[in-house]
This record gives C-alpha cells, sequence and structure tokens, in this order.
C-alpha cells in the first residue's frame, strides 16, 4: 500500500513498524491497566457497586428516559429540519428585506451556545411571564440551532449546484418557486443527506444538555442513579453511556450508507458535492481540471465541512 | 448595562473561566488531536485501529457525558485530588481532540498521492517530501476546518456550567442570587458569545485568505 505518507515498506520499514506497532500496543495497554488497576483497587468492580442494575424497576426507569431522550431527539429533529429549509430559502431570497433579517437570525443562533439558548428559554423567558416546561426548552433549543445549521449546509449545497440548472428550469417556463422546489431542492437534498444526517447525530448527543436544565433524560437519571445504594457514579456513567454510543453508532452508519449509497446513485453523475467540488480536494480530477473549475465556479465557500462540526 | 457594571468581579471571573477553558482545552486537544491524527494516517495496523476506535467511541458520546466521567467518576478512583476547572478542561480537551484528529486526517488525505511520489521520484527524503511538498498543501486544507473545531470548543465550554465550574453559562446561576435580572443576564452572555465567535471567525477568514492556493 502507498500513501502520501509512505510508500511500499521495504524490509527495514517492515520490521520499524513492527517495532512501532508493539510500542503503540504496551502503550494503550499500560493506559488501559492502569485505569483498570484503579478500579480494582478502589473496588469498582464490586458486586455491590452493580447491584442496582439488578432491579427490573431501574431498567424500567432507563428506558423511560431513553423515551425522553428519544422523544425531544424526534421533535427537535423533526421542527429543526422544517426550520432549515425555511431558513435556507429565506437566504437565497431574491429580496433584501427577507435576506438580510434571515441571514442574521441564522448567523445568531450559530453563534449561541445551544446550552445557553436552553437557559434563556428555561429561566430567562419566566422573567417576563413565560414559564417553559424543560422539555420544551430542549427541543426549541435544539430547533433553532440546529435549524441554523441545517440552513446553512442547504444553502451551500444549493449554491454548489451548476448555474446551468436554474437556467434551464427558467427556460422552460418554470417559476421562481417551480425551480428551487422540482430542480434545485431535491439535488441539494440528495447531495447533502450525509451532512444532514450526521448534523442529526449532534442533535441526538446535543438532547444531554437536557441534564443541565433539568430535563428528566438518560443523564439525568445517570445522576440519579449514582446517590443510590452503592453509590454507583462511573457504573451508571458506563451504562448510560453505553445507550448513547449504541444510538449515536446507529445513526452514524445510516450516514454512512446514505454517503456510500449516493456516491454510486447514477442521479448524480456529472455533479460533484460541495465538498467534492472544493478547489482543495482534488481527488481524482486533474490538476487542470480544478483550475477549471475554480476559474468557472469561482466563489469558494469556507463552510464545507464546517456544518458536520460541532457539539 | 447595569448587570454588568454592578457585578464586574464575577462577570471577570467567568470570562476568565471560560478562556482557561477554551485555551488549556484548545492545547490539549491539539496535542492529542497530533497525535491521534498522526495515528489514523499511520502505516501501522494497530495504531490506525486504536486510532479509530478512540475517534469514534469519544465522537458518539454526548460532552455532557465526558463531563460526567470526568467530574463525577474522578474522585471515585482514589488518585490525586484535582480541580473540577482542570478535569473540565481534560473532558473538552479529550473530546475536541477526536475533532482536531478528523480534520487533520481529512487534511492529508486532500493532498493527491500523486504529488508525495513525484517528490520521491526526484529523490527527496522523507523529511523533505514531508516539510516541501505534503504538508504545506495539507495545512492549506487544515486551517479553515480547524477554526470551526475552535469555534465549536468556545461554544462546548458552557458545558462546564453543569459542572460546577464558573465559567460564562454558568453566571446566571451566581447573578441570580444576588437578585439579578436572569434574562438580562444571559441574553448578555449570548451577546458575548456571539462577540467571540465572530471573532474566530474574522481569523477564519483573515488566515484562510492568507493562505490560500494561489495556482
Amino acid at each position: 500500500m502507498t500513501s502520501v505518507l509512505y510508500d511500499v515498506p521495504g524490509p527495514k520499514a517492515i520490521l520499524r513498524n513492527r517495532i512501532l506497532g508493539a510500542v503503540t500496543v504496551l502503550i494503550v495497554l499500560a493506559v488501559l491497566g492502569f485505569v483498570g488497576y484503579r478500579f480494582w483497587v478502589t473496588g469498582q468492580f464490586d458486586p455491590s457497586r452493580w447491584y442496582v442494575f439488578t432491579f427490573s424497576n431501574v431498567w424500567m426507569q432507563i428506558l423511560k428516559s431513553l423515551g425522553n431522550t428519544l422523544g425531544a431527539f424526534a421533535l427537535a429533529a423533526v421542527l429543526s429540519l422544517a426550520l432549515g429549509f425555511l431558513l435556507a430559502i429565506g437566504r437565497l431570497s431574491d429580496h433584501a428585506w427577507v435576506r438580510v433579517p434571515v441571514t442574521v437570525v441564522t448567523e445568531f443562533f450559530r453563534a449561541v451556545p445551544v446550552l445557553v439558548l436552553m437557559m434563556l428559554l428555561f429561566y430567562g423567558l419566566p422573567v417576563v411571564g413565560v414559564k417553559m416546561d424543560p422539555y420544551w426548552a430542549v427541543v426549541l433549543a435544539l430547533m433553532v440551532y440546529n435549524g441554523s445549521v441545517l440552513a446553512e449546509a442547504l444553502r451551500a449545497g444549493i449554491e454548489a449546484l451548476p448555474r446551468g440548472q436554474k437556467e434551464a428550469g427558467f427556460a422552460i417556463g418554470l417559476r421562481k418557486s417551480g425551480v428551487m422546489r422540482l430542480i434545485l431542492l431535491p439535488q441539494a437534498i440528495r447531495a447533502m443527506l450525509p451532512v444532514i444526517v450526521a448534523q442529526l447525530v449532534v442533535t441526538m448527543k446535543d438532547t444531554a444538555l437536557g441534564f443541565i436544565i433539568t430535563y428528566p433524560e438518560l443523564l439525568y437519571y445517570a445522576k440519579l442513579l449514582s446517590s443510590q445504594q452503592g453509590r454507583p457514579i462511573l457504573q451508571s456513567a458506563f451504562v448510560i453511556g453505553g445507550i448513547y454510543i449504541v444510538m449515536c453508532l446507529i445513526l452514524s452508519g445510516v450516514a454512512k450508507w446514505l454517503e456510500g449509497r449516493t456516491r454510486r446513485s447514477p442521479k448524480l453523475k456529472g455533479y460533484t458535492p460541495p465538498t467534492g467540488g472544493d478547489p482543495r480536494i482534488h481527488g481524482d480530477s486533474t490538476v487542470t481540471e480544478v483550475i477549471a473549475l475554480q476559474r468557472g465556479a469561482g466563489k469558494f465557500d469556507g463552510t464545507s465541512g464546517g456544518p458536520a462540526v460541532g457539539g | 448595562m447595569g448587570v454588568i457594571v454592578d457585578n464586574m468581579d464575577l462577570w471577570g471571573v467567568a470570562l476568565r473561566n471560560t478562556l482557561i477553558l477554551f485555551f488549556a482545552g484548545g492545547l490539549l486537544a491539539l496535542v492529542l488531536g497530533i497525535i491521534v491524527g498522526a495515528m489514523r494516517v499511520s502505516p501501522i495496523p494497530v495504531a490506525r485501529a486504536f486510532g479509530t476506535v478512540y475517534v469514534n467511541l469519544i465522537r458518539n458520546t454526548p460532552l455532557t457525558l465526558v463531563f460526567f466521567i470526568f467530574v463525577f467518576g474522578y474522585p471515585q478512583l482514589g488518585l490525586p485530588k484535582l480541580d473540577t476547572t482542570v478535569l473540565g478542561i481534560l473532558a473538552i480537551g479529550i473530546y475536541t481532540a477526536t475533532y482536531v484528529a478528523e480534520v487533520l486526517r481529512a487534511g492529508i488525505n486532500t493532498v493527491p498521492v500523486g504529488q508525495a511520489e513525484a517528490a520521491r521520484a526526484i529523490g527527496l527524503p522523507f523529511g523533505q517530501v514531508m516539510t516541501l511538498v505534503v504538508l504545506p498543501q495539507a495545512f492549506r486544507s487544515v486551517v479553515p476546518p480547524m477554526m470551526s473545531v475552535f469555534i465549536a470548543l468556545l461554544k462546548n465550554t458552557t458545558v462546564a456550567a453543569g459542572f460546577s465550574v464558573l465559567e460564562l453559562g454558568a453566571i446566571r446561576a451566581n447573578l441570580s442570587e444576588r437578585g439579578e435580572n436572569a434574562l438580562a443576564v444571559l441574553l448578555w452572555v449570548a451577546a458575548i458569545f456571539v462577540a467571540l465567535v465572530l471573532l474566530l471567525s474574522w481569523a477564519q477568514r483573515a488566515l484562510e485568505n492568507k493562505w490560500r492556493i494561489a495556482r
């Protein structure tokens, strides 16, 4: 195997790689062993520490909290998708009086931490007489934040489409709404699907912030459990953490599957999604093509790769 | 404005702690992220496997849970006592390191293999292939997404509010005790974050323009 960083290894390099591999294994084992040893010394493996997890009642409560987490996630996901479309279309509007306010709102919600938004809804609004359930604070905060991030992703997807698509749409007599609905959005959605699902994973992880504003979700229950008999703090963190990791891995798996399917889809032939169209990423195009792309498409959008980053 | 001027002491401490979390966490994330990123692109399969497991495990864990494990779990292990701020730095650094590692790996992958092959073909040794050909190209494509990671890191420092670190996210609780208006306090906090994020995205654009690929 050859890569940018190394050539096909010769006999010397193979030996060196083996030694480095052994050293890596030793270091990782040493770290894990130390943590395991501390666990052993402080009695974390003691049956009394795991005792609470033998009650079916505890598991019923975990299931109920999981339901709360998923409930907040599901509603927030649907609402943020809807808001994302609305804001994306608003940002692409021809009318400045729509475009400018929508841009300001999107940038504002993207810049404010989700937790501060939740606190604004939960602790801030009662001051002006609006009492809000923690559930709604979590859902609405996640909705406006992820909605703005998704709007950015969709906008980038639409702007990365070749201009000819839009022009052809107008040429066959479609109106603005028709061009957007029938031509631009379907292509942009298909291209940005992996980014959208990746953002949904972030939404799922961010429901755990509800813990801080006393929404009874999984992590909140973990905190409750940790004061039970035997004080299973680390144990409940691991059990609950396992549940989160499995849920997020399922969603990430969907994202990866969609990405693979998108790449193979014949409907997207000839169109490189925004990340692939990035002039700096030249997968299988020649330098000449990249230069042509830069001259033609011109604009480089620095937000590529941005939306997926978060948490 | 009164909310800020009357409580200058608390705002000062909160802003300082937020910046400490940001810079110390960012430094830890960079160091750890470079190590893990290097593992993920190394020719050693074992190192690649460990890097992949680490990244996938931590990236699919909510930051709040990482904080939970460090702030509540660490004291259970009977190790030397650490301040919650230090534990918070560890949590946020270890979490962000996975994003740094992914950005670095993606940056290296943007360099076409032909570049390195050509460099080897004209007889450059490994060090020069890296410093003259591969890294300068990778660096340019790493800067903008890396800044996005740091913007996310800055916003994530607020999670420490739930774990008794007095930073900007936690200042509402402290000021409510002094009888201040929670809505006004939180709006100020939001305004400070918008300002800080605008500053960082301005830096992002400036750096991006500075190192833009010239062809």
